[in-house]
């Protein structure tokens, strides 16, 4: 009788305890599923704002102006020297044009609130029309200038504040009279680094980065693969391969910033190669992922199984002709996989160029690895530290171009991983 | 440039050796390719050896001792009084020299005539090279191509030598490592002849800028690394706050309760996180987050700094999120199922087995896991230097600015180039205590994760 009613209460305390541990259940997997999308959602968020504030970037504003290439200040004797229509002072054209349309009896002040609507390629564009054809010289053309970044900010609404209300007024004006427009924005494709954000280009860092890789992958693959063969297939088990292997796992976790100092001491002080140069920069980014390419080339090569070997030995192959005929081959493409994912990785990688002076500011395109130059990330860093509000949607702009390389390679590596995978 | 042309026509000379020897070979074996002891391409890969290899290694010693010795010859000739000067003003004055060399216009006539001697020296260094590495590489390949006969051990010698390269490069590593601790640890010591160690190491202030002038005041910086260090222990507690739990937990729910499809969505997606430069992080907290913890703060009536150690920190943790799922995902799916089949059949619910029998057990490999994250957050660069400041005060307070390890290592040496100022050489003094924190956090996390997975081997 009184075991039945403990049995009984035993079985009425769990029966309400179970109610609750179901839910504590849930509120557990519930937990799990939160934080994914959290993590998630952060993924979302980052991803969300640097195309929300960097699509507009591939855009740019212009203004159709009615310029009148004037004679008189373009080739006051008349005999269309090179060197004088060259030297011509087209800003003045700009100006003019300008001021015939919005103001003609303007001030100072007035002709120097106009001249900041545009920016200070216009009278480029000019000189290169009239180096192309100097037949314009005297008539009249109508041409689409290219817009500060102040009017640029403004047109694009994503700033009130840069232009004050007669500038604003102006604006509204040629709005109305279809004089703005918003083109495709080749010069930040085609360009070098400007301070003016909307000369701005991220072709000299995009050519910088192109060089960098190159030295990182020509150093980095072979002494990679190298040592990859050297330690699964040759190497006797002793100290000196522990030394090895253990140096290689340490590498693999040493900060990327330590490797700078190692760049600037070694690459720089020691052996004086060119500061900021993509050779240096390179140098240290093949350090910073030979682990990973060796680590991705030790497993591509444990996972040919041994029979392959035995087959070759059988048929008289040396050791080395193994390798190089049999083994090789077959883990090439685990091999590429962790070369192109160390690439990835080297291309995004930021803190160690700028110890050996990637920082510099650079106009022009570099031409080889020994010219001085930018990488794409530190051309992100230079941009996202620049206090011109423009600057703001390049810096986004060149991190999406900078992603959609990344996710290139990454695809590269995905792609190559499926079309060689292989069960044996 | 012309290092690369002389490469070219070396490589070139190799390929030409290599073709001469392989037919050398089957001439000597006169149509009875049989009786050689090697395969005939063997033979050609041993004349282009000794074709290429002495002459590209005289063209690198040549390449890595060429700048230095033009570089003493044409301060040699420069006038006396330009001669005594301290090594920084000879450097300026070597660069007006190569500017001048390269065809700027220069005002002193010194560096006029330095700068023909500098032209004329590398011209004939040029040509010097040229001349002793391409007379090498054809004497090698006579050399080579006079000893074939059809008893020379080709195949083995070959391979020797391939077998030289291959032990050679896995050294590279080692040679990475000594580079980096003998750099550090040089500049380092020179530092700390400068400044004392112990105060290096306890002193409270951190001020590096320096007066040029000692008469001027602050002429002597303060180097207390104390602030720098709890700056970035501030930061990484606040990163390993926001990473651990979400980390830890994403891993559990993809490994224990989610269906594949989920899975298969959510770990390329934490693999992307993963994979995006931590440059682009740092302009995320610089745009975005900082403000909107400025935003919250001002509405609770709280004063954040524009560079608060909670944006950087609260960043740094996303990027952690993927690092600390990965290999927490990974220890726990290396629990035995058994363990689990035990507590179902006890009447657990999943829950309860994972937090009483799962996690237990793979505890030692999450505590590597998180070390491991900590000493890459210690570590990280970018978003600190992006988004965490630059003033080195000693305080708890996350709303504050303050400033970490590495962000000191970058700020002391961009644009700053003069080696024999504390400031700079600071930086390696820092980069040194990084390495070996670092170092010894990753040794103790990997001795930890691998002494736990001996356990069910």
């Amino acid at each position: 009788m009184a075991q039945a009613s403990v049995a009984a209460r035993t079985a009425e305390t769990v029966a309400a305890r179970l109610g609750r541990r179901y839910a504590a259940e849930r509120r557990f997997r519930l937990l799990g599923l939160a934080s994914i999308l959290i993590s998630a959602g952060f993924l979302v968020l980052l991803l969300g704002t640097v195309v929300a504030k960097g699509w507009t970037g591939f855009f740019q504003t212009q203004i159709a102006m009615e310029v009148s290439f004037d004679a008189d200040v373009i080739d006051p004797d008349g005999n269309r020297d090179p060197a004088i229509l060259d030297a011509a002072d087209y800003p003045a054209l700009v100006r003019n044009a300008l001021a015939a349309r919005l103001v003609p009896d303007g001030d100072r002040s007035a002709r120097r609130d106009l001249s900041a609507l545009v920016s200070t390629m216009g009278a480029e564009q000019l000189r290169r029309m009239v180096a192309q054809d100097p037949g314009l010289i005297g008539a009249k053309a109508n041409v689409w200038l290219l817009a500060s970044d102040k009017l640029d900010m403004v047109n694009k609404g994503q700033a009130t504040d840069t232009l004050n209300e007669r500038q604003l007024g102006w604006l509204a004006e040629l709005n109305k009279a279809g004089l703005i427009r918003k083109a495709f924005n080749a010069q930040f494709f085609t360009g070098g680094d400007s301070r003016a954000p909307e000369q701005a280009g991220i072709w000299g860092a995009v050519v910088g980065s192109f060089f960098s890789l190159l030295v990182t992958l020509a150093v980095s693959f072979p002494l990679g693969v190298a040592t990859a063969v050297y330690l699964e297939e040759f190497a006797p088990k002793n100290r000196w391969t522990d030394l090895i292997e253990v140096n290689i796992n340490n590498l693999a976790a040493v900060p990327s910033v330590v490797f700078g100092l190692l760049g600037l001491a070694v690459f720089l002080n020691v052996f004086h190669l060119p500061r900021s140069s993509p050779v240096a920069g390179g140098l240290v980014l093949a350090l910073i992922c030979l682990p990973t390419i060796i680590i991705a080339g030790r497993a591509a090569l444990k996972a040919v199984p041994p029979s392959i070997r035995q087959a070759a030995a059988g048929l008289g192959a040396s050791p080395l002709q193994i390798v190089a005929h049999h083994v090789l081959p077959l883990a090439m493409p685990g091999m590429l996989t962790g070369t192109i994912l160390g690439m990835a990785r080297a291309l995004g990688e930021t803190a160690p160029l700028l110890m050996i002076g990637m920082v510099a500011f650079i106009v022009d395109i570099p031409k080889s690895p020994l010219d001085p130059s930018a990488v794409l990330p530190v051309q992100i860093y230079l941009w996202a530290g620049s206090s011109e509000r423009a600057f703001v949607e390049k810096t986004s702009a060149a991190i999406m171009v900078l992603l959609l390389f990344l996710v290139v390679m990454n695809m590269a590596a995905i792609w190559l991983r499926n079309k060689f995978e292989r069960r044996w | 440039m012309q290092t690369v042309i002389l490469a070219t026509i070396l490589l070139l000379l190799s390929s030409l050796a290599f073709q001469l020897g392989r037919k050398r070979a089957l001439a000597v074996a006169s149509g009875h390719p049989g009786t050689l002891h090697s395969l005939p391409g063997y033979y050609g890969w041993w004349v282009a050896l000794w074709c290429g290899l002495p002459a590209f290694a005289v063209l690198a010693l040549w390449v890595s001792f060429e700048p230095g010795l033009i570089r003493a010859l044409v301060i040699n000739d420069l006038p006396a009084a330009l001669q005594g000067l301290p090594t920084e003003q000879i450097d300026v004055i070597l660069n007006e020299v190569r500017n001048a060399a390269q065809g700027h216009a220069t005002a002193n006539a010194d560096f006029a005539a330095a700068a023909e001697h500098y032209l004329r020296l590398q011209q004939t260094g040029y040509a010097a090279s040229v001349a002793v590495t391409v007379s090498l590489a054809l004497a090698g390949a006579a050399f080579a191509l006079r000893r074939i006969h059809a008893q020379l051990r080709a195949r083995p010698r070959v391979e020797r030598t391939i077998n030289i390269f291959l032990v050679a490069s896995s050294t590279v590593a080692i040679f990475t490592t000594v580079g980096i601790v003998l750099s550090l640890l040089f500049e380092a010591l020179r530092f700390f002849q400068m400044v004392d160690f112990l105060d290096f190491l306890f002193g409270l202030n951190w001020s590096p800028q320096m007066s040029t002038r000692s008469d001027q005041v602050g002429s002597t910086g303060a180097f207390g690394m104390v602030p720098l260090f709890t700056g970035t222990l501030l930061i990484s507690a606040i990163s390993m706050i926001v990473a651990l739990p979400l980390g830890l937990f994403s891993a559990i729910y993809m490994s224990e309760y989610a269906q594949p499809r989920i899975r298969a969505v959510a770990k390329p997606a934490l693999e992307i996180l993963a994979g995006i430069p931590t440059v682009v992080f740092g302009f995320f907290a610089v745009v975005t987050v900082a403000p909107a913890i400025r935003a919250v703060g001002a509405a609770f009536g709280l004063n954040v700094a524009a560079e608060s150690a909670l944006a950087a920190g609260f960043v740094m943790g996303i990027t952690l999120i993927p690092l600390i799922s990965s290999l927490s995902d990974d220890v726990i799916t290396a629990v035995p199922q058994s363990l689990r089949e035990g507590a179902f059949g006890l009447g657990a619910t999943r829950s309860e087995t994972i937090l009483q029998v799962v996690l237990p057990a793979a505890l030692p490999g999450i505590v590597g896991g998180v070390l491991l994250a900590v000493s890459r957050a210690i570590g990280e660069t970018m978003i600190v230097v992006m988004a965490a400041g630059l003033s080195a005060k000693l305080t708890a307070n996350p709303l504050e600015a303050v400033t970490t390890v590495t962000v000191q290592i970058v700020t002391l040496l961009v644009g700053d180039t003069e080696f024999d100022s504390p400031k700079t050489l600071a930086a390696f003094a820092l980069g040194l205590m990084l390495f070996a924190i670092t170092l010894g956090l990753n040794v103790v996390a990997l001795h930890i994760v691998q002494k736990y997975r001996e356990k069910y081997d």
